[in-house]
């Protein structure tokens, strides 16, 4: 068990340096310069060719990423030749000279309204798609059961936008229910951070809601078809513990795979949601890096982001191993 | 040629396959894989088929049996070992060569439900070979594939059907029809009856024998169905973890079988007739089959055999041909009529041998556990005691 | 526990069972009308092909018939109650307990998540307040019974970590752990090697005498049936065409589709000519069971029946001797007469 967790993080390193020495290419290949973007109106070459120096674009992509590499480990220091160096410590995840700010501080600040609300759209739509899938998988074919899919098809054809902003609109605007979004930590206003998460929460919610229902049912009706359903039928056993002991545990197994994975994917920001809510959380940092060409913070984010989900990817692999005896992990 | 069965005749066999070897790797997972054993799915298998007739090949799961159909097809490659079709060796034609030869040879597969494409319309199913050999028969493809639907007993006017119209006897003789398309010197059938109502497993032997008298076609017929088999063979190997045990004439085999395994099988088989079957006698082998990988030592049937004495998990029986044209392997073959002796005697050198091998068999050893462990059970097998004989 | 309510009822006697599935294709006829009764002690085989409706039944029988999906009719009298009419907790409390059964498949038939000995003890729990201790001595004592060797240390393995055989074996001590009295055995072997399922046959023969249990075989396998069964109910098309003792269904068969069974199944014991004889076309969908007789579209012998009875008129399950009944239209010396050519040419008289 051990060794085998060694052996997958090994794997885990390896996988994340490609992806960094990836993202690093691909950039160098977009048409943007970046060091144009960092020069304003009145830019002459001279000042563009310093620019470039300092950000270290001058170098060969390879040799960038070598640098982002050691900076990862022991900091960096930009532009050390010029009048004014610029220090990132370790682990330096590269430095903006857009927003002239660690990339570090950028995530950190950015990284708890993301947190917050994925953490609590995953509870709201684990709650309600797993439950609202066994009851329509325990229904089948009757009315329950096409209402209950009728609403997972409703919440997954509608976009989150239009959901957001039809919330807005009715909710804050016309009714007044809650004030307009304003995110505070929760352990500075309690109050106004619910006020303000309830409806990103809900809003994106609902679409994980409308595939887990369809996942849980499908998973529910294969199971309730297994054999060893009927044999505990077959022992006597009361139905409701045919559903939650023997049903449910091998039901929601697949399940847990795909929350795992979709929780760490909107670790890295829920793009949209975010931006209509006002979040200052990672996916409006990213969308606004990706505008700007700032690279050191689009690297930044991906391999944030891409550790998520490798490492998501770890505990569910895991977890399974847990869940079911008959998963060896060799 | 001492050691290949059947009647001599001076023609080529159809199929002739000498020590044949299909070793699966055992692979640790992980980032890098290793190769940690081998599975021994087909270990040492020489048989040969004559033009138009049948080698029934029959043992129960994981004996190699389907594993060596489809290594002598080189669906498989096989590890080691020589494959002759119709005096022609293949064993290393590349994929490219073996195309021509495909010609010769075809298989059918167990299941009727999987081995057609569900997208296919019959006409095109039956007609494939043609078109993957560029063979173009008088009279073009159509006639040829419908003149095919009705020697294997379907209606020709459901050329344009999808397999999903027909039922599961209908399904086999779709798969039967493309098998003979070409008229191939051989065909592999994997089971082709096994999946099938016993009302419809008749008919398709019935074809399957009506196509050999016909056409000459010579099958390898795998099976578990001792019963089955015998009705279509015109000789019989018994397989076991990969190994022949015996090959022999089908009156041979069925009425005077000399490997204990065989006499097992057969006593195993419930025949249809409460009197008879009350009056037999029964042998009944303890434990299940071991791991194909790790099968015991020595004889690898040593482990739930009844006659099975020191040497027997020590050294491996060699094949022989016992009596002209029936080949076992086993030190203690079961010779109720000729009376002979055990042919070959504890080795006294090997046996010493024995505490020391078995000692580092872990595996084995624990399959011995169980197998001894039913002794003991409720349900005690009938003493293998040489009453039982009579 | 009730006493027999009618002395002169069987053990169980299931009597016009009907079980229909309204599916968007039309209503499947699974079973139409089945009626056979076991004692004590014995065995029923219950013969058929796919679709025939044997598996069907059984699960009538034990109340595993979801009644939201499907419409089961006719009566089910077991030990003098009538299973059809009981509301589902009194069968709940049936199942498991005085009725068990065993499947097809030993492999997917245990949860592969819980021990054996959790699934065991879990049968105990169902139907009895016992405490942990008692529930697992119990459960260790029925898997020694059924021959798992060291049942013990085997009582906290996973069913993975059983052959196929063994999964079986556990299966059956699942069904045995509160002494059944009827046990429903579907298919039991079929998913098994020859060797071990003479292993298995022989388990339960075994255990059926130690518990004096009724058993109802479900196969397909006329070998089987010819080793174990005491009664005989051979099933075609949603129907039971023929029944009676395993002798009068073996050397004295009637119904024309008893007769090619017989024929065309390949024994290791033939004396005739090597050629099977078989049944021509195939069984029907339930979806579309044929009006009159279920068999007529493969019966070569309706030229034997006057007018159109065969394809017209559904024929009643009628008796021809004790504990015999065929449902056939032919006559009965011309059912005599066919029966004497197939047999004769099976290499044995019916004498």
């Amino acid at each position: 068990m051990s060794a085998y967790v060694v052996r997958r993080v090994i794997s885990m390193i390896i996988l994340l340096l490609l992806l960094t020495l990836v993202v690093f290419i691909l950039f160098s290949l977009l048409p943007a310069d970046p060091a144009r973007l960092t020069c304003g109106k009145g830019c002459t070459p001279e000042v563009l060719e310093a620019n470039r120096h300092k950000l270290g674009l001058d170098l060969p992509v390879i040799q960038q990423y070598w640098e982002f590499m050691k900076g990862l480990f022991v900091g960096r220091i930009y532009a050390a030749d010029s009048p004014d160096p610029v220090v990132c410590n370790a682990p330096c995840l590269g430095y903006s000279f857009k927003r002239g700010e660690e990339v570090l501080v950028l995530i950190k600040d950015r990284l708890p309204a993301t947190i917050w609300l994925a953490l609590g759209a995953f509870i709201l739509w684990l709650a309600a798609g797993i439950s609202l899938g066994i009851y329509a998988a325990l229904r089948r074919g009757r009315w329950q059961d096409k209402t209950v899919m009728g609403i997972s098809l409703a919440g997954y054809s509608l976009p989150s936008f239009f959901l957001g902003l039809m919330a807005i609109f009715f909710i804050v605007i016309r009714l007044q229910l809650l004030p307009y979004p304003a995110y505070v930590s929760p352990f500075e206003n309690p109050i106004q951070f619910f006020q303000t998460m309830l409806l990103p929460w809900i809003v994106l919610a609902i679409l994980y809601a409308a595939f887990y229902m369809r996942l849980t049912r499908n998973q529910m009706l294969e199971v309730l078809g297994e054999d060893y359903i009927r044999t505990a039928r077959a022992k006597g056993l009361p139905e409701r513990v045919v559903i939650r002991k023997h049903a449910l545990r091998a039901g929601l197994t697949p399940i847990v795979t795909a929350a795992g994975l979709d929780l760490a994917g909107l670790l890295g920001g829920a793009i949209i949601t975010e931006s209509i809510f006002s979040l200052p959380g990672l996916g409006s940092l990213a969308v606004n890096s990706v505008n700007d060409a700032d690279l050191p913070v689009i690297v930044g984010i991906t391999l944030v982001t891409a550790t998520f989900i490798i490492v998501a990817n770890l505990v569910v692999d895991l977890l399974y191993a847990v869940i079911d005896p008959r998963v060896r992990l060799v | 040629m001492s050691n290949l069965i059947g009647p001599v005749i001076s023609a080529e066999a159809a199929l002739r396959v000498t020590d044949l070897r299909t070793y699966f790797p055992v692979r640790s997972k992980g980032l890098f894989p290793k190769t940690v054993g081998q599975v021994k799915a087909v270990d040492g298998v020489s048989f040969s088929v004559q033009p138009g007739q049948t080698l029934g090949l029959v043992g129960e799961s994981g004996c190699g049996k389907s594993t060596t159909g489809r290594s002598v097809l080189r669906l498989v490659e096989p590890t080691s070992g020589r494959i002759e079709f119709d005096g022609l060796d293949v064993t290393e034609m590349s994929s490219k060569e073996m195309v021509p030869i495909r010609r010769k040879a075809a298989m059918i597969f167990q299941d009727p439900y999987n081995a057609l494409n569900p997208r296919h319309t019959v006409g095109a199913i039956i007609g494939a070979p043609f078109a993957v050999q560029g063979v173009k028969p008088p009279g073009g493809v159509r006639k040829a594939v419908q003149e095919l639907m009705e020697r294997v007993g379907l209606n020709p006017e459901h050329y344009n059907r999808y397999p999903a119209e027909f039922s599961g006897g209908q399904r086999q003789r779709i798969g039967i029809a493309r098998a003979v398309a070409l008229k191939p010197k051989f065909i592999v059938c994997d089971e082709p009856v096994s999946a099938l109502d016993v009302s419809i497993q008749a008919q398709v032997i019935n074809l399957l024998r009506d196509l050999q008298d016909d056409f000459g076609i010579a099958y390898l017929f795998i099976a578990h169905d001792l019963a089955v088999v015998r009705q279509i063979s015109h000789h019989v190997a018994v397989m076991y973890l990969g190994q022949v045990m015996e090959l022999a004439t089908r009156e041979d085999l069925y009425s005077r079988p000399l490997h204990p395994y065989t006499h097992a099988l057969l006593s195993a088989i419930p025949i249809p007739d409460p009197r008879a079957q009350r009056q037999r006698e029964h042998i009944m082998l303890s434990g299940d089959l071991p791991s194909p990988a790790a099968p015991p030592l020595g004889c690898v049937f040593h482990t739930r055999c009844f006659q099975a004495q020191d040497i027997c998990a020590v050294e491996k029986p060699e094949i022989i041909e016992f009596e002209p044209g029936h080949k076992v392997a086993c030190h203690f073959p079961i010779v109720e009529f000729l009376g002979t002796a055990p042919i070959t005697g504890p080795d006294p050198g090997l046996t010493k041998q024995t505490g020391a091998a078995g000692e580092d068999r872990g595996s084995n050893d624990l399959i011995r556990e169980i197998g001894t462990d039913y002794g003991a059970a409720p349900n005690t097998p009938i003493d293998p005691g040489p009453a039982i004989w009579r | 526990m009730a006493e027999k309510a009618n002395p002169q009822r069987a053990f169980l006697e299931v009597s016009d069972l009907s079980v229909q599935f309204p599916t968007e294709d039309g209503i499947v006829r699974a079973v139409d009308g089945v009626s056979f009764a076991i004692e004590r002690g014995k065995t029923l085989a219950i013969v058929g092909e796919s679709g025939s409706g044997k598996s069907v039944t059984a699960q009538a029988v034990m109340g595993l018939i979801n009644k939201r999906n499907a419409d089961v009719s006719g009566e089910v009298i077991f030990d003098g109650e009538d299973l059809v009419a009981m509301p589902e907790e009194g069968l709940r409390k049936l199942r498991g307990n005085k009725m068990a059964m065993i499947f097809q498949d030993p492999m997917s038939s245990l949860h592969p998540f819980y021990r054996i000995g959790d699934q065991l003890t879990e049968a105990v729990n169902a139907h009895e307040k016992v405490s942990k201790a008692s529930a697992r001595d119990r459960a260790i004592e029925m898997l020694h019974k059924v021959g798992i060797p060291a049942p013990a240390k085997r009582f906290d393995d996973y069913p993975h970590q059983f052959s196929g055989g063994m999964r079986q074996r556990v299966m059956i001590a699942m069904a045995l752990i509160n002494s059944p009295s009827l046990l429903i055995a579907d298919e039991p072997t079929t998913a098994l090697d020859v060797t071990v399922q003479a292993q298995i046959i022989e388990l339960i023969s075994q255990l059926q005498r130690e518990f004096d249990t009724a058993v109802i075989l479900i196969t397909h396998d006329l070998g089987i049936v010819a080793h174990v069964a005491d009664e005989v109910a051979v099933m075609y098309g949603a129907r039971v065409v023929e029944s009676g003792s395993v002798d009068d269904i073996f050397y004295h068969p009637q119904m024309p589709y008893t007769l090619g069974l017989l024929a065309s199944i390949p024994r290791l014991n033939q004396v005739h000519g090597d050629r099977l004889d078989p049944i021509p076309g195939n069984p029907p969908s339930p979806l579309r069971l044929p009006a009159g007789c279920v068999f007529n579209p493969r019966c070569g012998y309706q030229d034997r029946v006057t007018g159109d009875l065969c394809q017209t008129q559904r024929p009643a399950l009628e008796s021809v001797g004790a504990g015999h009944r065929v449902r056939c239209h032919l006559p009965a010396t011309e059912r005599q007469a066919v029966a004497e050519l197939v047999l004769s040419a099976l290499g044995r008289s019916s004498a």
